[in-house]
This record gives C-alpha cells, sequence and structure tokens, in this order.
C-alpha cells in the first residue's frame, strides 16, 4: 500500500474530476450511466480516502504526513506541495464522505430541471475543489482549489435553484470573490515578505515581525476567510444561497464549504500571523458570540424551514470561530470538532429538508405539521438531527461547543479573561436560545396534527431506501462522535499541539 | 484500560460490575427502540427485564457495601487533550447505592404498572424506549465519578424527560409543556456547565472525589469555591424545581402519570439534591453557597406547598408538593444536615411515587385530572384508597410512616444548627419547615377529602385498576412504612450509610428529643383536622374569593404571575418582536449594505459607461487633437524650469508614500 503515500491525496483529489470528464463524453440523456459513473468515481475517491484514513499514522497527527511536494510553476516559486495532518484529515475525509452521500442521493432525484451530467460533473468539479482545499500546503494551490468551487456552486444554485436562484447565486459568487481578492492580496503579501507560497515553511518561520503590515495582512486574509464561514456581518449571502440551492447543493455548501474559511484561519491565518491572530482575537471572539446570537434570534423569525437551517449554520459556526478566538488547545479542538459536527448534523439537516420539500412542495413552516404521524421515521430522523444540532451530550454537537465555552473561560495567547468569560455567557445564552428555536420549529412542524391540505388523498413517503444509503452514515457518526469523542479529538490534538507552539504553547 | 481500581477483597464483588446496571436500560432502549412496532405489546419485557435485573443487582451491590465491601471507583480515558483529561468512569458508594436502589426500583415498578396504565397507547414501544432510556440516563448521571460525565447523563435525562411529558404531542399544550421543561432547565444547566469549567480550572480535575478532597484539604476554597458552588446549584435549581427555576414542573405533568411518578417525583428531580449531596464538601467549604441552599429552598418550600393548595387538577397538588418537597431536602442540605437530607430523598422517592402513581389509577378509571370530577371513589376503588391513604400519611409525617422519621431529622437537625451555631439561616429553614409541615399535612388532606370523600361528581364508571397496577401500588405502601424505619433514631442503619466523611458524624441519636417529634405530629394533626373541617363538614365557610384576602387566593391562581412575567417578560418578546427586529435589520440594514454596494457598483458601471467611456473617452479620442493641445499647455506649465516648485512636488509625492507605507 505504499503507492498511498505518494499518491493517495493526488488521487483522492482528482477523480472526481477525472469523472467530470468522463461524465462530458457519455450521451446525455443516460441518465442511469451517467449517475453510475458519476458514483463510482465519487466511490473510488472514497476508497481511496479511507486508505489513506487507514494509512495514516495517528501517532504522528501533529506532522504533515503522505506529503508531496513538486515543483508546479518555478517562475513564481508555487510548487505542488500536498500533505495531511490531524487537523486537516477529518475534514478531508468529511468532504469525501459527504459528497458521496450526495452522488447516492442525486440517485433518485435530481432536481428541476434536470440535465443530470451537468448537474453530476458539477458536484464532481466541487468535490474536487472541497477536498484538494484541504490537502494545499502551498498558497497559490490553495487559493485555486479554494476559488474553484465557486464555479460549481455558482450554477448549481443558478440553475437548479429556487425561485430567487439568479439573485443567490451572484451574490454568493461576488460575495465570496470580494472576498478572495483580499485574500489573494495577503497571500501575495506574505510572498512578498517570506518569498515563499509554502504554508508549513512559514508556519515554522513566520516571516513578519508583529506590527502593523502582519495586521493589515491578517485583515486582508480575514476578509476572505470570515465571508466563507459565514462571519457576522459577512454571512448575508449564505441564508439566500442555502435558501435557493438545490438540496445536495445546500448539503455540500454546509457540510464543507463552510469549514474551508474556518481551516483557513486555522491552517493559514493563525500560523502564520501569530501575533496578528492575538492582536484581532477579542474581535474574532466578539464577532463570533454576536452571529451565536444573532444567528438564533434570526432562526425565531424565520418561516421557511431551509432558511432557518442556514441562519442556525450562523450560530453553529460562531461556536467554532469562538473556540479558534480563545487560541486555547481547548478551544481548537473543540472548534474541529464543531466543524465536523456541523458538517454531519446540519448535512443531514438540510437533506431534510431539501426531502420534505420534494414530498410536501413546501418549505413554510405554517404549512407543515404532524410529520411524526404522516411519515413517523421520517419525523423521528428531523427531531434526532435537531436534537443533535442544539448540542446534546451525547451526540455531536456537544462536544465542540463545550470545549470552545471551556476556552472561553481561560484564554490563551495573553488574550484578556475577563472579556471571554463575558463571551462564554454570551455563548451560553445561545444555547439555550438555539434549544429554543429547534425544539419550536419541532413542536411546529413535526408535532401537532397533518395539516388539512396533506391529510387526505396524499400519498406522502417515509424514508425511501435510497435515502436510508444517503443517510446512514451521517446518522451514526453522529452518535459514534457524541458517544466517543476521541473519533475526532484523538486526531487533532497534536496537530492543534504543533500549531498553538507559535503561541507560546 | 483501568486507571484505578480500589476494590480492598481480592475476588470480584458485585460492586465491581454496578456500571451493568446502567448498561443494562440502554440495551433495552436499543433492543426495544430498534424492535419497534414488530414487538407490539410485549415491548415491556426487555425493559422490566433490563431494569429488574438492575435491581437485584443494586441489592446485591448495596448489601454488599453494607456488609463492609469497600466503595468502588474505576475509570477509562474518555478522550484527552493537552490540557484535559476527561475520564469515563464509575463510583459506587454509599450514596450511589442508595441512589440505585432508588432509581431501579421505582423504575421496574413504573415498567410494571405502565403495562396496564399505557395499555393500548399507539405508541406504546416508543413509551417504553424512552423510559428504559431514561433508566439507563438517570444511572449514568449517579454512578458518573466526575462532573462532566454526570452533565452528560444530566442532560440525557433532560432529553427523555422532554420526550416523555410531550408524549401525546398531537395537542400543542403538551408539547409546550415539555419545551418549557427543556428550556427552563436549560437554563440552569448553563449555569451548571460554568461551575464545572469553574470548579475544573481552579482544581485541575473533573474528578468528584478528588474535588471534595482538594476542599476539604483547603485547596478549593474562597471566592472561587463559592462561585463554583454557586454555578452547580444553578443546575440543581433548574432540575430539582427551585425557586426561581420551579415553574416548569406543574406544566411537566402533561406527560402520561406513570412518567410523572419516576421522572418528576422520584427520580430526575432529584437530581439536583443529588448534585448538592455529591459536591457537598465543596459547598461545606463555601458556607456563603450553602446559605444560599438554604434561602432558595426554604423559599421554595413555602410557596410551592401554598400552591398545592388551590389547584384542581390532582397531578398538580403532587407536582407542587414534589418542589415544595424538593426544597425540604435542598434545606436539610444548606443547614448542613447531609444525612437527613439525603434520607429525606430516600424516602420521599417511595411515597411520593406511591401517591403520583395512585393518582394514576384514579386518573384511569375517571378519565379526567380534575378533583372536581371525582368523589367518593374509596367505594369503588379500595386498593387505590388505602394505598393513597398510607402515601398520604407519609408525607404529612405521621408516626410511624417514612415521611415522619425523614422529615423530623431535617427539622431536628435545623434546630440543632439554630441553636448551636446561633444562625439566622437555620432559623429561616427551622420555621419554613414547620409551616410547610403544616401545609403539607392540609392540601393532602384536601385531596384526599376532594377524591376519595362526598359523593361522586364525575360520568360513567369507575372501578379497581388491573392487577399490574394495583400491585406496585401495594409493594409502594409497604416501602411506605417500612423504609423509614432505616432511619430510626439511634437503631437505624442510614446514618452509618450516608454521612459526610472525615467528619465526626453524629448520625440521628445526638439531637434526638421527644418534644420535637410531639411538636410536628401535632402540626400535621392539627391541618389534617382542619383539612377535613374546611373540605369534608364545610365547616368554616370563608369566601376566600372576594374576603380580604382575595389578593391572595388570586395571587396563589396566578401562580403569583411568575409564569406571566417569564413568558410575557421574555419569552415572547425573544420570539417575535426581538426575533423580528434582528430579522429586519439582518434583511434592510446588514444585507441592505450588501445590496447597495452592489446596486452602488451597478449604478457607477453604467456611469462609467455611460458618461467617461461614451462622452469622455469617445470624445478624446474624437478630440485628441485638441486634447494634445491643451495637456501641452498644463505641461508646459509645469515644466517651468521654476526649482522650487519641481521640489515643492517632490516633497508632496514623497510625504504620501510615506503616510501610505508609515502605517506599515
Amino acid at each position: 500500500m505504499e503507492w498511498i503515500d505518494s499518491y493517495g491525496l493526488s488521487l483522492a483529489t482528482f477523480l472526481p474530476v477525472a469523472g467530470a470528464v468522463v461524465l462530458l463524453l457519455l450521451p446525455v440523456g443516460a441518465d442511469g450511466l451517467l449517475k453510475l459513473v458519476g458514483t463510482v468515481f465519487s466511490g473510488l475517491a472514497l476508497v481511496v480516502g479511507v486508505l489513506v484514513v487507514a494509512r495514516f499514522d495517528y501517532a504522528g497527527a501533529g506532522e504533515i504526513q503522505l506529503e508531496v511536494n513538486a515543483t508546479w510553476i518555478p517562475q513564481i516559486e508555487a510548487s505542488y506541495h500536498i500533505g495531511i495532518d490531524g487537523i486537516s484529515l477529518p475534514l478531508f475525509a468529511l468532504s469525501l464522505l459527504v459528497s458521496f452521500l450526495c452522488m447516492i442521493y442525486c440517485w433518485f432525484h435530481i432536481p428541476e430541471p434536470g440535465k443530470t451530467k451537468a448537474f453530476l460533473s458539477l458536484i464532481l468539479l466541487l468535490e474536487t475543489g472541497m477536498t484538494g482545499t484541504f490537502v494545499a500546503l502551498d498558497l497559490i494551490l490553495f487559493f485555486i482549489f479554494f476559488e474553484v468551487v465557486l464555479v460549481p456552486m455558482y450554477f448549481l444554485i443558478g440553475i437548479w435553484g429556487g425561485s430567487r436562484r439568479q439573485y443567490a447565486a451572484v451574490k454568493f459568487f461576488l460575495y465570496t470573490l470580494f472576498g478572495s481578492i483580499f485574500m489573494l492580496l495577503g497571500f501575495l503579501a506574505i510572498f512578498f515578505q517570506g518569498s515563499s507560497f509554502d504554508m508549513i515553511a512559514l508556519r515554522n518561520n513566520p516571516p513578519l515581525a508583529s506590527g502593523t503590515l502582519q495586521n493589515i495582512i491578517f485583515v486582508g486574509l480575514f476578509l476572505g476567510f470570515a465571508v466563507k464561514v459565514p462571519m457576522w456581518p459577512f454571512h448575508t449571502w449564505l441564508p439566500d444561497a442555502h435558501t435557493e440551492a438545490p438540496t445536495v447543493g445546500s448539503v455540500l455548501l454546509a457540510a464543507i464549504m463552510l469549514k474551508m474559511g474556518t481551516y483557513g484561519f486555522i491552517r493559514i491565518a493563525y500560523p502564520i500571523l501569530p501575533d496578528a491572530a492575538m492582536y484581532f482575537g477579542p474581535v474574532i471572539g466578539i464577532l463570533a458570540v454576536i452571529a451565536i446570537i444573532y444567528g438564533a434570534l434570526c432562526c425565531f423569525a424565520q418561516t421557511d424551514l431551509k432558511r432557518l437551517i442556514a441562519f442556525s449554520s450562523v450560530g453553529h459556526m460562531g461556536f467554532v470561530m469562538l473556540g479558534i478566538a480563545t487560541l486555547t488547545d481547548r478551544g481548537i479542538n473543540g472548534a474541529i470538532f464543531g466543524m465536523v459536527a456541523h458538517g454531519l448534523i446540519t448535512g443531514m439537516l438540510f437533506f431534510l429538508a431539501g426531502s420534505m420539500h420534494e414530498r410536501y412542495h413546501t418549505r413554510e413552516i405554517a404549512a407543515l405539521g404532524g410529520m411524526l404521524q404522516q411519515i413517523p421515521r421520517f419525523g423521528a430522523l428531523l427531531v434526532y438531527s435537531a436534537i443533535a444540532s442544539l448540542g446534546l451530550p451525547g451526540l455531536a454537537g456537544f462536544w465542540g461547543e463545550m470545549l470552545a465555552l471551556l476556552g472561553s473561560y481561560q484564554p490563551g495567547g495573553g488574550l484578556d479573561p475577563f472579556l471571554f468569560r463575558i463571551l462564554m455567557i454570551g455563548g451560553g445564552i445561545g444555547t439555550v436560545l438555539t434549544a429554543g428555536y429547534l425544539l419550536w420549529t419541532l413542536q411546529r412542524v413535526a408535532m401537532g396534527s397533518i395539516p388539512e391540505k396533506f391529510a387526505a388523498g396524499h400519498n406522502i413517503p417515509d424514508v425511501r431506501p435510497l435515502e436510508w444509503m444517503a443517510w446512514s452514515p451521517l446518522l451514526v457518526l453522529i452518535l459514534a462522535a457524541g458517544v466517543y469523542p476521541k473519533l475526532v479529538l484523538g486526531v487533532t490534538d497534536e496537530a492543534v499541539q504543533t500549531l498553538l507552539g507559535a503561541f507560546g504553547g | 484500560m483501568i486507571l484505578a481500581q480500589s476494590s480492598a477483597t481480592a475476588g470480584r464483588a458485585a460492586t465491581d460490575f454496578m456500571w451493568l446496571v446502567t448498561l443494562l436500560p440502554f440495551l433495552s432502549a436499543v433492543i426495544i427502540g430498534f424492535g419497534g412496532k414488530r414487538l407490539g405489546g410485549r415491548a415491556h419485557i426487555a425493559g422490566i427485564a433490563a431494569v429488574g435485573g438492575g435491581l437485584v443487582l443494586s441489592l446485591v451491590g448495596f448489601y454488599q457495601l453494607a456488609a463492609g465491601n469497600a466503595t468502588v471507583e474505576a475509570s477509562w480515558v474518555w478522550f484527552e487533550l493537552d490540557s484535559i483529561e476527561l475520564e469515563f468512569g464509575m463510583n459506587y458508594d454509599f450514596l450511589t447505592g442508595v441512589m440505585f436502589v432508588v432509581v431501579t426500583t421505582i423504575s421496574t415498578l413504573v415498567h410494571i404498572y405502565s403495562v396496564g396504565y399505557m395499555h393500548g397507547d399507539k405508541r406504546y414501544t416508543w413509551f417504553y424506549t424512552a423510559l428504559s432510556l431514561f433508566t439507563g440516563s438517570m444511572l449514568f448521571l449517579v454512578i458518573a465519578n466526575n462532573l462532566m460525565q454526570m452533565f452528560v447523563g444530566w442532560e440525557l435525562v433532560g432529553v427523555c424527560s422532554y420526550f416523555l411529558i410531550g408524549h401525546y404531542w398531537e395537542e400543542t399544550d403538551n408539547s409546550s409543556a415539555a419545551i418549557k421543561a427543556f428550556i427552563v432547565t436549560r437554563v440552569g444547566d448553563v449555569g451548571f456547565l460554568f461551575g464545572i469549567f469553574a470548579l475544573f480550572i481552579a482544581g485541575g480535575t473533573f474528578n468528584i472525589p478528588e474535588l471534595n478532597l482538594l476542599a476539604e484539604e483547603g485547596e478549593l476554597t474562597g471566592t472561587i469555591a463559592t462561585v463554583g458552588a454557586l454555578l452547580l446549584f444553578c443546575g440543581a435549581v433548574g432540575k430539582s424545581a427551585q425557586v426561581p427555576l420551579h415553574v416548569w414542573l406543574p406544566d411537566a405533568m402533561a406527560g402520561p402519570t406513570p412518567v410523572s411518578a419516576l421522572i418528576h417525583a422520584a427520580t430526575m428531580v432529584v437530581a439536583g439534591v443529588y448534585l448538592v449531596a455529591r459536591m457537598f464538601i465543596v459547598f461545606e467549604h463555601a458556607p456563603a453557597a450553602l446559605n444560599v441552599v438554604a434561602i432558595v429552598a426554604s423559599i421554595t418550600m413555602l410557596i410551592a406547598a401554598a400552591l398545592a393548595l388551590v389547584q384542581d387538577d390532582i397531578k398538580r397538588v403532587l407536582a407542587y408538593s414534589t418542589v415544595s418537597q424538593l426544597a425540604y431536602m435542598m434545606a436539610a442540605l444548606g443547614v448542613g444536615a447531609y444525612t437527613a437530607g439525603v434520607f429525606h430523598l430516600f424516602t420521599h422517592a417511595f411515597f411520593k411515587a406511591l401517591l403520583f402513581l395512585g393518582a394514576g389509577s384514579i386518573i384511569h378509571a375517571v378519565h379526567s385530572n380534575n378533583m372536581s370530577d371525582m368523589g367518593g371513589l374509596r367505594k369503588f376503588m379500595p386498593t387505590t384508597f388505602m394505598t393513597f391513604i398510607v402515601g398520604s400519611l407519609a408525607l404529612a409525617g405521621i408516626f410511624p410512616l417514612a415521611g415522619f422519621f425523614s422529615k423530623d431529622e431535617i427539622i431536628g437537625e435545623a434546630l440543632r444548627a439554630a441553636s448551636d451555631e446561633r444562625q439566622i439561616v437555620a432559623w429561616i429553614v427551622l420555621i419554613s419547615a414547620l409551616i410547610t409541615a403544616f401545609l403539607t399535612a392540609l392540601y393532602m388532606t384536601r385531596a384526599c377529602v376532594k377524591t376519595f370523600f362526598g359523593a361522586y361528581r364525575g360520568h360513567g364508571h369507575p372501578h379497581e385498576s388491573p392487577r399490574t397496577m394495583t400491585v406496585p401500588l401495594q409493594i409502594l405502601a409497604v416501602g411506605s412504612v417500612a423504609v423509614g424505619f432505616l432511619g430510626f433514631p439511634v437503631v437505624g442503619p442510614f446514618p452509618d450509610w450516608i454521612n459526610v466523611p472525615g467528619e465526626v458524624h453524629h448520625g440521628f441519636s445526638a439531637f434526638y428529643n421527644l418534644a420535637l417529634p410531639a411538636i410536628s405530629v401535632a402540626v400535621a394533626l392539627a391541618a389534617i383536622w382542619l383539612g377535613f373541617q374546611l373540605f369534608y363538614f364545610e365547616r368554616f365557610k370563608v369566601d376566600i374569593r372576594s374576603g380580604r384576602f382575595a389578593w391572595f387566593y388570586r395571587l396563589l391562581e396566578n401562580k403569583y404571575y411568575i409564569d406571566d412575567i417569564y413568558l410575557g417578560g421574555i419569552v415572547r418578546p425573544i420570539q417575535y418582536p426581538i426575533a423580528r427586529a434582528t430579522n429586519w435589520i439582518n434583511q434592510n440594514v446588514i444585507d441592505g449594505v450588501v445590496n447597495g454596494t452592489a446596486w452602488g457598483t451597478v449604478a457607477a458601471g453604467k456611469g462609467v459607461y455611460g458618461v467617461i467611456d461614451q462622452r469622455v473617452v469617445d470624445f478624446a479620442v474624437n478630440g485628441a487633437a485638441g486634447l494634445t493641445g491643451f495637456s501641452g499647455g498644463i505641461l508646459r506649465y509645469i515644466q517651468t524650469g521654476n526649482v522650487q516648485r519641481y521640489a515643492a512636488f517632490l516633497f508632496v509625492a514623497v510625504a504620501a508614500f510615506v503616510a501610505l507605507f508609515g502605517l506599515f
């Protein structure tokens, strides 16, 4: 299995896009064949991903493994440098898994207006972009993967989206691009200071002395990542994009793409610009807690279920950013755990919202009800996912939030404990609000009686076999990560310690 | 990989296997949950087997403890970071042992009782799944050797409670009650979690025995211990329904009655008392926190007992009674009466579960919760009647029933604290406890009179419940008589089991004199006599609705308006105006900036196209010749050869660059 060491990451990253190319060569109408080929390529990528996970040396999770460093564009010293460590491994695995599950989900449902070939090709292209982002160790390579995802997502929303799809797609594209430009400027500034695009070299020898220049570059990177996360107040593209995107688009957006922003903070901004990270720590913490409370409050006001879940993401990502801002191993491990948990749980919630829309042809909370009576298994999955989302211990949502709050109790990096304890209290209030809107949603959607509109003459199917196939891995992992948090924390801690080396422990 | 195991005996004792008691209900929950509808009416078998097996093991384990086996602490690593090691462990000592016996006993009986009570329910299997899951979670909470694990169990019992309160979720009122319970307790839980953080950072561990040891050794004292203890107490206030977070428990009666007996009387709601008892040494070394416990409990026991007097719903009478009795336990801990507090927890579980199951039997017969639909039931339901009376007398504290012993110990200990240490707090507890004892006997008399005496006021023909329901009642009635003797002054073994380690334990005998029990029984008998005069013979006709004390009656009827303040002052504003305002700001201000930028950019683009591209550039191209001449003029003006002017331009340019880069 030694080939995994050299080729595993590249294969996992590029198999999907190869699949996209193959799809383009196939005839347009052959839906079954197209789906099969798409699933096979995504599945092969997942198999390689599993081999990578198996090959990974967990004792040395703090070090970059399965590293490949090849000359790429020598003129600007950009190299094809990829590798994986304890921070990126969970996200790498998650993106391969969720993409594959989306492929399975596509077997029974391609949204209007069809065009299976284009739809699946775009998902595969998206998969390459997302996976590549988590293995790239060169800033230019990272930037390319980071931007590659914009194009397929733009088309997924703009063609297969809901009624306001064009507005949402353009907004998503331009907003993210706006952030990315500052990020790219930041990368270039780092290059001119450190003469390298190599993230690991830059991490080991941060090129900039503390001071204004470092802070300005940090702001550039911050804008790029904060839009992606999205942090308050850069989040307004998210509800529109999520609401209008087709189901698998929402799932991939929530489960993976948002993490590219938080990952960027942990992998690039914090280690390369540590002093600025400490300098801006309070600001990031404050914005994170605003996002938690603000996101929850907005959730109470939503009438569209998908939009509600989208706003809940704002709050949950707020916990992730709070964890990162604390500069402690508790907070940052909690943040990575939170990323994985949010990917599993919110991905699952978007699957459910999509399937619900496909069944009832509405996402209006007021129009729904009594799901536990009409489609009890489906209703039970909704209850399960919502309870996981509100951070119940024993399910995945808890540990990330708990560790982020614990990190805030006693922040590192010389941050003001008083401020962060206030932030912790804010986060605590956020957990109450989160429970409030989620249980209220369950009450209106899952409980109560079946609305007359759907009561008679409607044959609403319960969970279908293909849906079980696409969802069971998520359901099992939500429980597994909750019961056995070491599943994630056992991988991440070494790498987080390496990262925290830059902050004096 | 067992890190620590301290079993004194060489062989394997049952005490080493107490984790199995916790595991069994989880297994049965999985079996019933996945068996689902296929199990049909047999779903209860797995539950009864698992919990009943746990009961046997709990009794054996407790017997071994009593016979001198060492307590067991064992743990595994749950996860570890560089700065945290979180354990997953068990801590089996007398306190755990007592709780195990209580939980498995009541749970087994409730499992059996529900076979009759829930017969034909459309979510029968789900009911048993949740019941088993609850039992497992509760035992997980109890056996935890560290606070974080306890918190996990704590939240799990909370969610099971949410499921079971909302069991009949077709009615919005029921699901609202479930949400209320979850949210109100979660408010307390946030405090609990922060308390865990505070103690973890101060003591460097989540481990309960270690934290207690640190407190005992004086390494966990002062402000941080007080803050930590008070925050933990927030969790206890939520879970054990103390003021001001007591509002959820009466509404929780929306759940099936066996659930009320198990979760909302005997087990889950005592978790708060258990938490304070578990961390008692930390609380002892934070006297300010302990005083807060005592004061909150004193207020709670009085206002809840008063509310129990005016309820028509029999379950709500019992619910307020539970709030009041939980406060009794808390108050005991608050004045340092650790043994008495835990003893009351133990005895209360039996007679309060009995009363709830009795109420369930009545409701099953008359199909109503309201006492105005009852009356005269003693003729129709003799077993239920007899057992209910036993439970009521036990609750009222009549000799020789269980409540008498435990309640008297609390009053006695409060008196001791009040007279020996001259604490004002102890006086408050003592007086509140005596008044509450009077009110308790009064409202229970009222309830008994209204349900069992007089003429039947309901519809249909009430009947005695099936044996699956009456046998648990009989067993609990026996328990309500018998368990009090475990704490019989001087000879009862309870104080030998439950006492504060490291302290000279004075048991129950040291401050015992005969005057005290005589007074408290006299108070209870007076209340019963008054109750009969008021509610049976209707002697004293006082119109409380319009007389001088009408305001007080209205206050009680409206539950002191606390629910209204919470709902109108906090919940609804957040739910509607504040949420909508935030959303409005989001759409119009924050997103307005985004859309405005986009709009501005488009407008600027059009402007650039329309003005500059179409006019200026075209004009420039068209008028190139003329422009050349024009610019030539400007350039000629600059290049005048004036050195001073050159220098001035250079200076401005450099200054601009310096200003720009100076920022860097």
